[in-house]
């Protein structure tokens, strides 16, 4: 009775409808890459059969010559046409005397999947720039298997807690080790590298020190990896999600940024045009953000008591918006255009998006702790500027999506246009979400459920993840001048975009059961093992997204290992 | 006129300073201002064992899992008898060393229940212990990691001082062995019991929570004055973590309710002064937590009705009058209000 009174009304609620809407727009969009290829395998069937006469063309065959009308003789006739096998080529030897064929085939790679377009530009890359790019994002790919290893793991525990019984594998402090892996690790390393490219090539000029990208890569590493060990060791800095790390561990990440934002910042400075393309804007404020937000976050005077937790609904908030939002969208403000071949549709939007970026995302950290002790105001601002952060997603998504309008036959012809749409597609939804999520009413029934944690996984993975891998496999083909499998790039975006799916599908609604449960009063252990279904399936999306992560590191390798000749000439850009 | 276009220097000091600003205004000041907050009066210090235990539980992570907090609203009310206030945390959210910050002991996921009265609800330490040992020997269905390395499997016990966790010994890899607990194990314990909800001074105007959407006056089914709450969500939420679900107990740590003679007595009397006082007369068995001021009367009577008429036992029902009336000799004064 009392279920049902909550579970007619909640499907009235605003929050609720508009991720319910969103959820479709993800599955839409996946229904409507699945249909086109449906649609051209049901051409290629239907192809071979086409009759539109009344006689079956079996029977036409098989019928006298005497007694057909015209149109079916006609249609006999074309039956038994066969092509003579010269009728284009004539019966001359040919010979390309231009060399304007480089790569010639009777058969398909595959029969299974359309074949994409294989980058036809190498670009010239400085050697040493092609050197930092591809050890940034090697360390990152490393740090990314590692760190879903470790997640894939975690997520198995929650339906075997009895997996092992090693205090450095426990739940509590594995977990952290997961988050800061794919967040320091993969995602930061791989924004980083694939910005000094953007840096350099929307700058036309050369990288201000090499030295400094191999110090900042090297501090940046240390500390993901002596973090980790730290956190398993059960040394850690008070469980504050996202600063795990003690502080001399953090200092040396801080200390990569540093190093990092002053090559970049030099590099901008001595650029060869007037103007600061947009994706510099980004690249260079989520830096200094974050060196900002690093600070705030470690500094010791306002944190005891309750100001900790101010501090840490505004750092984790913070950390995700400021430096892995802003820092990717200047990547996507490169990368999308540049693998369309256009320019991007408003410059000025990407403008504005920017701006409210900053104004909007700054002030809605305490959205995490709606109902608790905190201030009242400060929630009630922070949820009101999640409602603000539809300017910049909106700004952003159509920006993004206006530029690959007319270009929607190049997404099935490429293989790097649908991480893009997915990305941003996640990125609008993600967002979106997000904010609906911060309403008093959702906060309700999803706020400490393992709704949260699909939340997370649909913005870190579906939105950042995606377009990282957007943007490697649309720079390095062009970089050194080696291709991917291309089924094995589709294996790994299928793989992840399905995975992901059910990943975030089945905790979204294994956690709205479980908050309506709690609201309804029943037992914790009972919502707790009534949970155990949604964690298997979350195991099962989690295993898929894990093994695309085993073939984008093949792909990787495919991509950056050593050419026998060198593909391009030293030149700066 | 600032040209953020072609003028690198002034569009990220730009950036720089507005960021700095909005920081400053929504986080740094507003944290600042927490600083100053008092401890409630009659709010215990913490002694340095439960300061280690916090360590402990910071360092295993619990924080995961684990929240520290009851929000103003109705759904909230089984973690505390009124929502938390800033002041709450004024002894456990301190910097913990020069290497470690103040805990982030509000959490933000509820994996496992909220901890924030969890020394009223469980205050039996070997309760704990075992929990900590297996998680799964006391709670069935729980997910709870186990914890073996906060104790150790000895031969015999060596020294007075030390506690020996009643594991049963068909778990034990040598049946002849004990499992005794670390001092880490025992601090954390400590940490754990500790834990309680102070009670707001004299004349404080009641906690308000807020009602839960569309549930008004529903969820909360202890205002129905005539018909006794839900015996059996009361019984797995208060009782069964102990007793277990199956009210079969747990051979040497806690006894059971099925058959018990107690139990099947026709005067209720005795059952309702255990539940009520509390119990510690069998040295076999842990320490039975007193109930006078978890329950209301009608949630005592309507438990111990379940128990009476559940898992086999066969006992006429007893009301919330009678649990009054016992009340008034065994606990006077800890009447709560419904």
């Amino acid at each position: 009775m009392f279920l049902l009174s909550i579970g007619s009304g909640i499907f009235t609620q605003p929050g609720v409808v508009g991720t319910l809407v969103l959820l479709g727009i993800v599955l839409f969009i996946g229904s409507l890459l699945i249909a086109a290829r449906v649609q051209v395998l049901i051409k290629r069937i239907k192809a071979g059969q086409t009759s539109a006469l009344e006689v079956s063309d079996d029977d036409l065959l098989a019928m006298d010559t005497a007694v057909l009308t015209a149109p079916l003789a006609r249609r006999r006739a074309a039956l038994l046409f066969r092509l003579r096998g010269d009728e284009l080529g004539g019966r001359e030897e040919a010979f390309d005397d231009k060399a304007l064929i480089s790569r010639s085939t009777s058969e398909p790679d595959n029969p299974l999947v359309e074949e994409k377009i294989y980058s036809r530009t190498t670009l010239a890359v400085p050697q040493a720039l092609q050197k930092v790019v591809l050890w940034y994002l090697g360390a990152a790919t490393f740090w990314l298997v590692f760190g879903t290893l470790v997640g894939q793991y975690l997520g198995m525990k929650f339906v075997w807690p009895d997996m092992d019984e090693v205090a450095w594998l426990s739940f509590g402090r594995l977990r952290p080790v997961h988050t800061n892996t794919v967040f320091w690790g993969w995602a930061s390393l791989a924004m980083i590298g694939l910005g000094y490219f953007v840096i350099a090539r929307t700058s036309s000029t050369v990288i201000h020190s090499y030295k400094r990208a191999w110090w900042a890569w090297g501090l940046i590493n240390a500390s993901v990896l002596i973090g980790n060990i730290c956190l398993m060791a059960g040394i850690n800095n008070g469980g504050g999600e996202y600063r795990e790390y003690i502080w001399p561990v953090a200092l040396l990440f801080a200390l990569g940024l540093i190093l990092t934002f002053r090559n970049f910042y030099a590099t901008v400075k001595r650029r060869r045009i007037a103007e600061i393309y947009v994706s510099n804007w980004y690249i260079l404020a989520a830096l200094v953000w974050t060196i900002v937000l690093a600070t705030i976050g470690y500094l010791p005077w306002y944190q005891n008591g309750l100001g900790e937790t101010i501090i840490q609904g505004y750092y984790m908030h913070q950390g995700v918006g400021m430096w892995f939002m802003t820092f990717t969208l200047g990547l996507i403000y490169y990368y999308l255009p540049a693998s369309l071949n256009k320019p991007i549709y408003s410059y000025s939007l990407g403008v504005l998006a920017f701006w409210t970026q900053m104004l909007f995302y700054t002030l809605i950290g305490t959205h995490h702790f709606v109902f608790s002790p905190l201030p009242w105001w400060l929630q009630t601002v922070a949820i009101v500027f999640s409602v603000g952060m539809f300017i910049p997603v909106i700004a952003g998504t159509t920006n993004f999506l206006m530029t690959m309008r007319g270009s929607w036959s190049a997404i099935g012809k490429s293989y790097v246009l649908p991480f893009f749409l997915v990305g941003v597609v996640y990125y609008f939804v993600g967002s979106t979400q997000g904010s609906f999520q911060a309403f008093r009413f959702t906060n309700h029934v999803w706020h400490f459920t393992d709704f949260n944690v699909a939340h997370s996984h649909m913005t870190m993975y579906g939105i950042i993840t995606f377009i990282l891998w957007a943007c490697v496999y649309a720079l390095l083909p062009k970089m050194t001048g080696r291709e991917p499998s291309q089924v094995l790039v589709g294996a790994h975006f299928w793989l992840a975009f399905v995975g992901l799916f059910a990943y975030t599908v089945s905790l979204m609604a294994g956690g709205t059961v479980k908050g309506m449960d709690w609201i309804a009063g029943k037992p914790f252990i009972e919502t707790v093992v009534n949970t155990r279904g949604y964690w298997t399936w979350r195991a099962i999306g989690g295993s898929l997204m894990f093994v695309s992560h085993l073939l984008f590191a093949w792909n990787f390798y495919t991509m950056a290992r050593r050419s026998p000749v060198p593909a391009t000439l030293p030149q700066p850009v | 006129m600032i040209n953020f276009h072609k003028d690198h220097a002034n569009l990220v000091n730009v950036a720089l300073l507005v960021f700095v600003l909005l920081s400053t205004g929504i986080a740094v000041v507003p944290a600042d201002t927490m600083q100053h907050n008092e401890p409630l009066p009659g709010m215990p210090v913490m002694t340095e064992a439960q300061r280690r235990g916090l360590a402990i539980y910071v360092s295993e992570g619990c924080v995961a899992c684990h929240t520290q907090q009851v929000r103003n609203i109705e759904m909230d009310r089984v973690w505390g008898s009124r929502p938390s206030i800033p002041s709450d945390y004024h002894y456990s959210k301190q910097r913990m060393n020069v290497w470690q910050q103040s805990p982030s002991l509000l959490g933000s996921e509820r994996t496992g229940p909220d901890l924030t009265s969890i020394g009223q609800r469980q205050p039996g330490e070997q309760w704990h212990l075992l929990h900590l040992y297996d998680p799964r020997m006391v709670v069935k269905g729980s997910i709870m990691p186990r914890y073996p390395w906060l104790f150790q499997e000895v031969d015999s016990v060596a020294s007075i001082g030390q506690v020996v966790v009643p594991v049963p010994a068909d778990r034990l890899k040598d049946p002849k062995s004990k499992v005794i607990a670390t001092r880490a194990a025992n601090d954390l314990v400590a940490y754990l019991i500790s834990l309680e909800q102070t009670p707001l001074p004299e004349g404080t105007p009641p906690a308000v929570f807020l009602p839960s959407p569309g549930a008004k006056g529903e969820a909360v089914a202890l205002t129905t004055p005539d018909a006794l709450p839900d015996g059996s969500a009361i019984f797995s939420q208060t009782c069964a973590a102990c007793h277990q679900a199956d009210a079969k107990g747990l051979a040497g740590a806690f006894p059971p309710l099925m058959g018990s003679s107690i139990v099947n007595n026709e005067d209720p009397t005795q059952m309702i002064t255990i539940v009520l006082g509390g119990y510690d007369a069998r040295a076999e068995f842990g320490v039975m937590p007193a109930q006078a001021e978890m329950l209301t009367d009608a949630q005592i009577a309507a438990v111990v009705n379940h128990v009476r008429s559940s898992f086999g036992n066969e006992a006429p029902p007893t009301t919330a009058e009678a649990v009054k009336a016992v009340r008034s000799t065994v606990a006077p004064g800890t009447a709560l209000q419904p």
